[in-house]
């Protein structure tokens, strides 16, 4: 295994003759995947009709009571458990008050001073080596309605079907050091998520978005330097972009002689830049306090037991049996572990196959393949099956892997199966020496005149008789055989 | 026909179990001595033609199992009702109109009973006199100009004067016991957690408690029976054995320790009222209970905490109001603008002033000098109550610190107004169940009430109690329909 190191990251800003170094926090918001809300029984499927999917209790009609949805304690257990973080047996859910007309309780019910989840660890796969990224906590909340200003020009419609269903906020301590590390940690959340099926990380219909805390200090200097928090930002590009003007702007301003104002900011995806949206001043007093129509939230030890009986091999495990038991590299092995599906189809690849080539295929042509029709492993062509036939096709020695990238074009085209193709098409490689000689006899017989030279000590001509051989052939004679044939009869 | 609204609850089930009346009859003469009686302004929401179809139908197929057959009922503008206007007393829910119904009244429908109408309270039930309501004062039958309690005044003022057989109210400081108190009625607030808050308007969640009204304890304890269910849509309701509350009631109470408070001699009690106290015990001693002097030592502390904790719970209950899904909207420049018209226009004084009170207590810098250490005292009381009760099953002590007051007597004198609930409050912060029965009148013949208050969960203790002691009182109400043209 890769060795762990802290602070390994060279991502610096230089300014005459300072450099620093950034220091982000995030606070990552992920859409709990659940059939119904937090507290009430609507329904939470993406891009239904505005309005189609709320309930009494999420309108906040006079009267209306929040019931605990287990499901989703479940599943923010479970993320805490894929976090290695604590799990807290009792937690309480809080009222966060403000007013905003897509927040119909007029508060947010959140987990302020107990969460669900206590301190955990990401372990990040960076190309020095790996790094720990500590968890500060993870909580339940309610997400808010939607507010749409831009249907007409002088009113603002509310779409509540979001408001209500349940987001876990992960927040991490302030261990990021460069845009490269915020990529690969949210990779990374999302990966673990996925395996666990506890957010289906969409970050396009917003299952995955982060407030994303940023600041500088100069290089070796142990404090932190005052941050600033960019809100809600929902795409990797748009974070590595928006820290990267941030924290340019924040050194400027050291270098300036000015101080940073701790206050919120938003990023502007057009002008790529981020701008204040609220000072530390005008911060909101969101006057906390515990929600009285819920009781702390207590679950007992068997509880959690049973959810931990329930976690899957998560990417790290999997990582080092892929290591251990397939012989992979760490950087095979991290690639074909990033997410669950990929590395369900390595493993029903190799079921049947050998792992090697297996491997080399998945990395190699299958994601240039999918890559290039901008395709999911999900939605691959060529299912785990085919892909395992073609490639015991080549280890059997019936295809050169010449012929095989043929056939996997092929492939591409539809789930074939690759035997019929290279019956089909008669792609079958010729191993036959009696054949193989006769073809190579004929070649020779057609190039005296080469033959001779090679005789006579130009020996680069071996390559051009190959060459000559596997084109008479159609590509299909076992390269193999040529070469040692070919070397009996020169 | 006229003596059909001068019988009790237990008597008008009874004769229409026996059929010697028919729902359609009681309903009927509810519904006219409701209709004489508007200068109480007891109702806000009559529904009176409904009522009457109802209880023809009813009639028509009489289910006479049920506990409330056929029975015409008012209840507090407080409870949602399906398809009948919910006001909470206040503006900004003037045209509100739930698709849905509250658990408690549900399960009163449930039992037979029919809806008559809305009964007045004060504004989002913050209030001691009925008079924080948009929809005027409430007049106590006992007197003219003379405050029927609050928050239930509509339902006190109803009970009282007979245009509803049995009501229920809500008690978060009090509102059912001090109104009781103030009308020579019965009202019981139940243990927290004993009836559903589903479906209820909410004024402080940890407080809230509906509960119970009647003009006798039999009747009181039939209704509590009926309202008080499990509810897995309210997460506070809990999940214990109820007693039959009516059917396993008694007035043997011999042996029953009853403990006795020093400390709810408060200063500046008047006499009556501590001769209306020495009188209870000596009744409660007449019916074989066993009188223990106890301490409540943190009772002093009880009023300041529940003025920060209600309206704390208030302030965040109350931030739905906003113009923006149903109720009043004053039309503004922009959102913020549109909340400060609504809100500022929707709401009345008091409530006002209690959303600021419990917005300051909530806000960054104060949340621990007042709203942690209100909490902390909270549970100080109610391990005072623990402690008392190792020692007694139920105490006795005074429902109000006086008996009614003059509609205006204290509407500019906040401080004095919330004093009205010196002995209530306690038992909500406790989370206990507590029971107001009329027990004489003071010198100018207004009723006075006692308290009983129980441990948790202990219902029919403190309803026997009660039962005992109402004989032994035999207390009358001087009620003589003065305006009644």
């Amino acid at each position: 295994m890769d060795k762990v190191s802290k602070n390994k990251s060279e991502y610096l800003i230089n300014r005459h003759d300072n450099q620093y170094e950034v220091v982000i926090g995030l606070e990552v918001h992920a859409q709990v995947t659940s059939q119904s809300k937090l507290f009430s029984t609507s329904a939470t499927k993406f891009g239904a009709e505005p309005n189609t999917q709320v309930s009494l209790v999420d309108a906040a009609f006079p009267g209306m009571l929040p019931v605990i949805n287990e499901y989703c304690v479940k599943q923010a257990i479970k993320t805490g458990i894929g976090l290695k973080a604590k799990i807290n047996k009792r937690s309480v859910f809080d009222r966060k008050n403000y007013f905003y007309a897509d927040l119909p309780q007029g508060y947010q019910i959140s987990q302020f001073k107990d969460p669900i989840v206590g301190e955990g660890k990401v372990i990040l796969d960076m190309p020095d080596g790996q790094k720990e990224v500590g968890i500060e906590r993870l909580h339940l909340e309610q997400d808010a309605g939607k507010s749409i200003h831009d249907l007409d020009p002088k009113n603002t419609f509310v779409d509540l079907n979001r408001s209500g269903v349940a987001l876990m906020e992960i927040v991490s301590k302030p261990d990021l050091r460069s845009p490269d590390e915020v990529n690969a940690y949210i990779k990374k959340l999302r990966s673990i998520m996925r395996y666990l099926g506890t957010c289906d990380g969409n970050m396009q219909e917003g299952s995955l978005r982060a407030d994303v805390n940023v600041s500088v200090r100069k290089k070796g200097s142990k404090g932190f330097g005052t941050r600033c928090e960019i809100k809600n930002v929902n795409s990797i590009k748009f974070m590595q972009l928006a820290i990267e003007f941030e924290a340019n702007r924040q050194v400027d301003l050291i270098e300036d002689g000015q101080t940073i104002d701790q206050e919120t900011r938003l990023f502007d995806t057009k002008k790529n830049e981020t701008r204040s949206m609220r000072s530390k001043e005008d911060a909101h007093d969101y006057r906390y306090f515990p929600d009285p129509d819920l009781l702390p939230l207590e679950v007992s030890d068997d509880f959690i037991e049973n959810l931990k009986s329930e976690i899957p091999e998560l990417p790290d495990e999997k990582k080092k049996r892929f290591i251990e038991k397939f012989k992979l590299s760490p950087y095979e092995a991290n690639i074909l572990v990033s997410d669950i599906e990929t590395s369900n189809y390595f493993e029903n690849v190799i079921k049947k196959s050998d792992v090697k080539l297996a491997t080399n295929w998945i990395i190699g042509e299958l994601f240039a393949a999918l890559n290039e029709k901008n395709l999911e492993i999900t939605e691959s062509p060529i299912s785990a099956g085919n892909l395992s036939k073609l490639i015991n096709l080549i280890k059997d020695g019936t295809i050169s892997g010449k012929i095989a990238k043929t056939v996997f074009e092929q492939m591409m085209e539809g789930d074939k199966d690759p035997q019929k193709i290279v019956e089909e098409k008669g792609l079958k490689q010729e191993s036959d020496p009696k054949a193989l000689e006769a073809l190579i006899d004929k070649v020779i017989d057609d190039n005296r005149d080469k033959a001779t030279e090679y005789k006579s000590g130009k020996v680069k001509l071996f390559g051009f008789f190959v060459g000559q051989v596997m084109k008479v052939s159609g590509g299909k004679a076992n390269p193999q055989l040529v070469n040692e044939i070919l070397k009996k009869k020169l | 026909m006229s003596d059909i609204t001068k019988q009790s609850l237990s008597e008008l089930v009874e004769n229409i179990k026996g059929k010697k009346l028919s729902s359609s009859e009681v309903t009927k003469a509810f519904v006219e001595r409701s209709e004489k009686s508007k200068e109480l302004n007891a109702y806000i929401t009559e529904d009176y033609a409904n009522a009457l179809n109802k209880a023809k139908k009813f009639d028509e197929k009489p289910n006479l199992d049920l506990k409330l057959p056929g029975i015409p009922m008012a209840v507090k503008d407080l409870f949602c009702t399906r398809d009948l206007r919910t006001t909470a007393g206040s503006k900004i829910l003037n045209n509100f109109v739930p698709t849905y119904e509250s658990t408690v009244t549900q399960n009163i429908w449930n039992d037979g009973a029919i809806l008559m109408g809305k009964l007045n309270c004060d504004e989002f039930a913050m209030g001691s006199s009925n008079e924080t309501s948009f929809f005027g004062n409430v007049q106590n039958p006992i007197d003219k100009n003379l405050v029927p309690g609050g928050s239930s005044g509509g339902s006190s003022s109803a009970v009282a004067a007979q245009l509803t057989p049995i009501t229920i109210g809500t008690d978060t400081g009090g509102s059912i016991r001090q109104p009781a108190s103030f009308t020579g009625t019965v009202g019981l607030k139940p243990t927290y957690g004993s009836c559903s808050r589903y479906g209820i308007v909410a004024f402080a969640s940890s407080l809230d408690q509906a509960g119970p009204m009647a003009q006798n304890v039999k009747d009181c304890a039939l209704l509590q029976e009926v309202i008080s269910t499990y509810d897995e849509k309210d997460s506070t309701s809990i999940d214990f054995k109820r007693n039959k509350y009516s059917k396993e009631l008694t007035k043997d109470i011999k042996g029953k320790k009853i403990g006795i408070p020093k400390e709810y001699r408060v200063d500046d009690m008047p006499k009556e009222i501590e001769d209306l106290w020495k009188k209870g015990i000596e009744y409660a001693k007449d019916c074989g209970a066993e009188i223990i002097d106890i301490s409540l030592p943190h009772t002093n502390y009880a009023l300041p905490t529940y003025y920060i904790v209600a309206p704390a719970e208030a302030s965040s209950n109350l931030a739905r109001y906003d113009g923006v899904k149903y109720g009043f909207r004053a039309e503004g420049e922009n959102l913020i603008d549109m909340y400060e018209k609504t809100r500022s226009e929707g709401f009345g004084a008091e409530v006002q002033r209690r959303i600021m009170i419990g917005t300051y207590v909530l806000s960054s810098g104060y949340y621990d000098a007042y709203y942690l250490k209100a909490q902390k005292v909270r549970k100080l009381i109610k391990n005072d109550f623990d402690d008392a009760y190792k020692k007694v099953d139920a105490i006795l002590t005074p429902s109000t610190p006086s008996s009614a007051f003059k509609i205006g007597e204290k509407t500019n004198d906040p401080v004095s107004m919330y004093l009205n609930d010196i002995f209530t409050v306690p038992v909500n912060l406790a989370g206990l169940p507590g029971i107001s029965i009329p027990a004489g009148h003071d010198a100018k013949g207004y009723p006075l009430g006692l308290q009983i208050i129980g441990k948790a969960f202990d219902e029919q203790n403190i309803l026997n109690i009660a039962y005992a002691m109402e004989e032994k009182i035999n207390f009358k109400n001087n009620i003589t329909d003065w305006w009644i043209k």
